[in-house]
C-alpha cells in the first residue's frame, strides 16, 4: 500500500500538493459551457409527482400512506423496511403537500421499459413541510444517526445511489485516514455538481464537515476537475471561511473518468485499490458534493432528501441546471429547457455512461443527474461493428487497469468464468474503451450483458442451495419419522407379545430404519396407527367438539394423508 | 413467554442439528460425482426426471441408469452443462419427461383453501405453512415451482403464476448486432 500521498503537512495551500496520476483515460469533448452560463432554476411544481419508492441500491421501501391520504412536503411515504430488504435500503419522502392519488405500478427511469410501485400526489400547492427538526449527531449514537439518515433517505447523489448511512457504519471499526469529497464530475454534458458548488458551497462544507465528524477521519481532500475555476474558489472560500482543519479543495487535471471512486483516490491519495478490494480496506472513503448537500439539510435543517440539481442538456434551446423535486415527469423540465422538434432519444446520465430512457413521462428521481436529449445529429449513431483486431487500443484507456478486448471476448462467448477471472466486475463501465475502439464494438453493453447473467447465475445458484437444504431436511424428517413409527409399533407389538406369550423377542425392525414400512404390512402399520392416535386422545384445540360428519372427515383425509405418504417416496430406501 | 422462547431456541438447536445431521446423512460417500451432478441439477425437485427428487436422479445419472436429458427444469444449459461434466454428447431434452418452461411460483388462492394440509405434504422443500383446517399459504422465496402441490388440491385452489421480470431481476440484453446499411458519401 502506497502511503506517500498522506504525508502532506500544508493546510489550504491548495493547487500545491503532490498529485497522482491514474493509468487511461480519455479527453471527450466536454461540452458544459452550455448549461453553465445561467444560475439554478427551480422547477416548477407539475400537476402530478411520480415518486418511485425504489430509488435505492437495496430493497424495495414499503408503502405507508394509501389512496386519499394527506401527505405533507418532506413526509416520509416508503419506509426502509428492516423485514423485507434489511438495513439494505433508504427511505422515500412526499416532495411536496398534497393528495395521494394512486399507489400504482408506472414506467421507471430505467432501461428496461419496466414499472415499478410508485406513489402519485397532486400536489395541493400550499407546499406545506412537516415539522422540520435539525438533529444533532453529538448527542446521538452513531446506530441512532445512520436510522436517522436512512429515515431522511439520503443516499449517493452522484448517481450509484448507494445508501449514505451504510457507508457511515464503515467507519466504526477503524477511523478513516482521509474522507474524499468528489467534486471532479468529469462526465460530458453534466454541471450539477459544478452548479452546486459555486452556488450553495458553504452548505456543502457543512455537510463535509458533518462526514469528517461522523467518520473521524483524518483528512478530508475534496477534489474539483479543474475546468470548473468558479467552483474550486467558491468552495475554497467557503473552507476559508470555516477555517476547519485538515480540509483542502483540490484541483485534479481534467481527463475522463477522473470522477471514478477509485480514480479520485488515486490522483489524491496516490493510493492504488487492488482488483476486487474496496477503498475502505485502504483507510479512505469517497462521498459526491451532492451527498454532503443531502446530508446538511438532513441533519442541519431537518429536511429529508426530496429534490436535487438535475442538469438537463443536448439537444435543448436553452441548457441548465435546475432543482428539481424528485418524482417530476422528465418532460416538465424538457419543456422548460424547450426540447428541439428533432431528438429522438433521452438518456439519463451523460453520453459515456447513460442509459437510454423509455419514456419522457418518467420522473426524476434521486439518481438523475442529467436529462440528456440526443439527435441523431448529436450523437450519430454508431458505425457497423467490425471484429476486434486485438490492437489494445482499449486496454491503454482502460481506467480500471482492466483488459478490456478480453473481456469483450469472453462475455461475448459467454464464457463468464473467465471473465470474472479478468475482473470483470472492476469494470465500471466508463465506456473509454468502447470510445477508443477503432472496431466500433459496444464494448460496455457486453459487460453489462454479462455481469447481469453472473448475478442472475448466482442467485439461481443460491436458490438452489437453500432448496437442496429444505429438501434434504424435509427428507431427515421423513425417515425420522417412519422411524419413529415403527419403533413405537415394534415396541408395542412386543408387549402385546409379551402378555400373550411372555416370551420377550426384540423385534428386528427396530434399527431398520426406512425399510421397515416396506416389511411390515401397510395395511397393519396404519390400522395401528389410527389406532394409536386414537388412544393418545392428543387434539388440537380446534379439532375438539367436532360432530361426526367433520370427524369422518378428518378420518378421511388421515388415511389419503397416510397413502400419499407412502406412495410419495418408493425410492427412499435407494439412499441406503 | 420466557417458556416459549425457550421452546424455540431449543427448536432452532434441533434444527439446526438435524440439517448437519442431514448434510452428513444424505452425502453419498466416496461419490464426489454424484454431488457435481447434484450440483448442476436446478433443485426444483419435481420429480419429472422419474427420479423422487434431484440427488436420486444424480445418483442414477451416476451409476450410468439415467440419461443426461430427463430434467426440464434445468433445460437446455442443464443438459449442456451434465454433458460438459460427464464428457458425453449433448442431447436435446427427452420430451416424455416434459418440456422447459419459465419458472413459476405457486400461489393458493386463500379464500378458496379448506386447510386440507395435502400440499404440505406433497411440497418437497416446506414451502407451504398453514396447520390443520387453516388457510395454508406459499413462502414464495422457498417454493422452486414444482408444480407438486398443484394436482393433491382436492379444492383446485393452487395455481401456477410465472415469475415476472422486475426492475431487479432484469437482465442486460446479448447486445444485438444489427447490420446497419453503410452510407456512402
Ligand atoms: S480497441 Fe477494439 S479492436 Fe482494439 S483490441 Fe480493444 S476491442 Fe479490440
Ligand atoms: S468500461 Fe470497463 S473495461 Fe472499458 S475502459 Fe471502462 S473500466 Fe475499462
Ligand atoms: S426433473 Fe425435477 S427432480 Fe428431476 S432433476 Fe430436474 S428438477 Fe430435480
Ligand atoms: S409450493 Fe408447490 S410448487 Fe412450490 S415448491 Fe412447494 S409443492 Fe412445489
Amino acid at each position: 500500500m502506497e502511503v506517500s500521498g498522506r504525508d502532506h503537512q500544508t493546510r489550504h495551500h491548495t493547487l500545491t500538493m503532490r498529485l497522482f496520476d491514474f493509468n487511461g483515460g480519455v479527453k471527450p469533448d466536454y461540452q458544459k459551457e452550455a448549461s453553465t452560463q445561467t444560475p439554478i432554476a427551480v422547477s416548477p411544481t407539475p400537476t402530478f409527482l411520480v415518486i418511485p419508492l425504489h430509488q435505492s441500491i437495496g430493497g424495495t421501501p414499503r408503502p405507508l400512506v394509501s389512496v386519499d391520504d394527506r401527505v405533507l412536503k418532506g413526509q416520509r411515504i416508503g419506509a426502509a423496511d428492516a423485514s423485507i430488504s434489511g438495513d439494505l435500503s433508504s427511505a422515500v419522502h412526499a416532495s411536496t403537500s398534497g393528495h395521494v392519488v394512486a399507489v400504482e405500478m408506472r414506467l421507471m427511469p430505467h432501461p428496461s421499459g419496466l414499472s415499478a410501485l410508485c406513489v402519485v400526489i397532486a400536489p395541493d400547492g400550499r407546499d406545506e413541510w412537516i415539522e422540520r427538526k435539525p438533529f444533532d449527531y453529538r448527542y446521538h449514537t452513531r446506530d441512532e444517526t445512520r436510522d436517522y439518515l436512512r429515515d431522511a433517505g439520503v443516499v449517493g447523489l452522484g448517481g450509484a445511489v448507494f445508501p449514505t448511512h451504510l457507508k457511515i457504519s464503515s467507519g466504526k471499526e477503524d477511523r478513516l485516514d482521509t474522507l474524499i469529497i468528489n467534486g471532479a464530475e468529469c462526465e460530458p454534458y453534466i454541471t450539477c455538481d459544478d452548479a452546486l458548488m459555486k452556488e450553495r458551497a458553504d452548505a456543502i462544507i457543512q455537510g463535509v464537515a458533518i462526514l469528517h465528524d461522523l467518520l473521524a477521519a483524518g483528512q478530508v481532500l475534496i477534489g474539483i476537475e479543474d475546468n470548473k475555476p468558479e467552483a474550486i474558489a467558491a468552495m475554497q472560500a467557503a473552507v476559508r471561511a470555516r477555517n476547519p482543519s485538515d480540509m483542502e479543495v483540490i484541483a485534479v487535471p481534467t481527463r475522463y473518468p477522473a470522477g471514478g471512486a477509485k480514480q479520485l483516490i488515486r490522483v489524491l491519495t496516490g493510493i492504488e485499490v487492488p482488483h476486487g478490494k474496496r477503498s475502505t480496506d485502504y483507510g479512505v472513503q469517497c462521498f459526491n458534493v451532492g451527498t454532503a448537500y443531502a446530508i446538511h439539510e438532513a441533519i442541519n435543517l431537518g429536511q429529508p432528501l426530496i429534490s436535487r440539481i438535475v442538469t438537463v442538456a443536448g439537444n435543448v434551446t436553452t441548457p441548465r441546471n435546475y432543482e428539481v423535486l424528485v418524482g417530476t415527469p422528465m418532460k416538465t423540465l424538457l419543456a422548460q429547457s424547450q426540447r428541439l422538434p428533432d431528438t429522438d432519444c433521452l438518456i439519463m446520465g451523460g453520453p459515456m455512461m447513460g442509459v437510454a430512457l423509455p419514456s419522457d413521462e418518467v420522473p426524476v428521481v434521486k439518481a438523475t443527474n442529467c436529462i440528456l436529449a440526443g439527435s441523431k445529429k448529436l450523437f450519430p449513431p454508431p458505425p457497423p461493428e467490425m471484429p476486434c483486431i486485438r490492437c489494445g487500443e482499449c486496454a491503454t484507456v482502460c481506467p480500471a487497469d482492466l483488459q478490456p478486448f478480453e473481456l469483450y471476448w469472453f462475455s461475448r462467448a459467454k464464457i463468464f468464468g473467465k471473465a470474472q477471472e479478468y475482473h470483470l466486475f472492476d469494470c465500471i463501465e466508463c465506456g473509454c474503451c468502447s470510445y477508443v475502439c477503432p472496431s466500433h464494438i459496444p464494448l460496455v453493453d457486453y459487460y453489462r450483458f454479462a455481469k447481469s447473467e453472473i448475478w442472475a447465475h448466482e442467485s439461481e445458484k443460491e436458490s438452489a442451495d437453500k432448496a437442496r437444504d429444505h429438501y434434504e431436511f424435509r427428507q431427515l424428517r421423513e425417515e425420522r419419522e417412519t422411524q419413529e413409527r415403527s419403533a413405537r409399533l415394534a415396541a408395542k407389538a412386543a408387549t402385546s407379545r409379551t402378555a400373550a406369550m411372555a416370551v420377550p423377542e426384540t423385534p428386528a425392525t427396530e434399527n431398520i430404519p426406512v425399510s421397515a414400512t416396506g416389511s411390515a404390512t401397510p395395511a397393519a402399520l396404519i390400522a395401528a396407527a389410527l389406532e394409536r392416535a386414537r388412544a393418545q386422545q392428543v387434539h388440537p384445540k380446534n379439532t375438539t367438539d367436532l360432530t361426526p360428519a367433520q370427524q369422518a372427515e378428518i378420518a378421511a383425509i388421515e388415511a389419503r394423508r397416510t397413502e400419499i405418504r407412502t406412495q410419495a417416496h418408493p425410492h427412499l430406501p435407494l439412499d441406503d | 413467554m420466557l417458556a416459549a422462547l425457550l421452546v424455540m431456541a431449543l427448536g432452532a438447536v434441533i434444527l439446526g442439528a438435524a440439517l448437519g445431521y442431514a448434510a452428513v446423512r444424505f452425502r453419498v460417500e466416496g461419490d464426489p460425482l454424484t454431488e457435481k451432478i447434484d450440483a448442476i441439477l436446478p433443485q426444483t425437485q419435481c420429480g419429472q426426471c422419474g427420479f423422487p427428487g434431484c440427488k436420486p436422479y444424480a445418483t442414477a445419472i451416476a451409476k450410468g441408469e439415467a440419461d443426461i436429458n430427463q430434467c426440464p427444469p434445468g433445460g437446455d444449459e442443464g443438459i449442456r452443462k451434465l454433458a460438459d461434466l460427464l464428457g458425453r454428447e449433448y442431447k436435446p431434452l427427452s420430451a416424455e419427461h416434459g418440456v422447459e418452461k419459465p419458472k413459476a411460483l405457486a400461489v393458493i388462492d386463500e379464500q378458496r383453501c379448506i386447510g386440507c394440509t395435502l400440499c404440505i405434504q406433497a411440497c418437497p422443500v416446506d414451502a407451504i405453512v398453514g396447520a390443520a383446517k387453516q388457510m395454508h399459504t406459499v413462502v414464495a422465496v422457498q417454493c422452486t415451482g414444482c408444480e407438486l402441490c398443484v394436482p393433491v388440491c382436492p379444492v383446485d385452489c393452487i395455481a401456477m403464476e410465472p415469475i415476472a421480470e422486475n426492475i431487479t431481476t432484469w437482465k442486460w440484453k446479448y447486445p444485438v448486432v444489427t447490420i446497419k446499411p453503410v452510407t456512402t458519401h
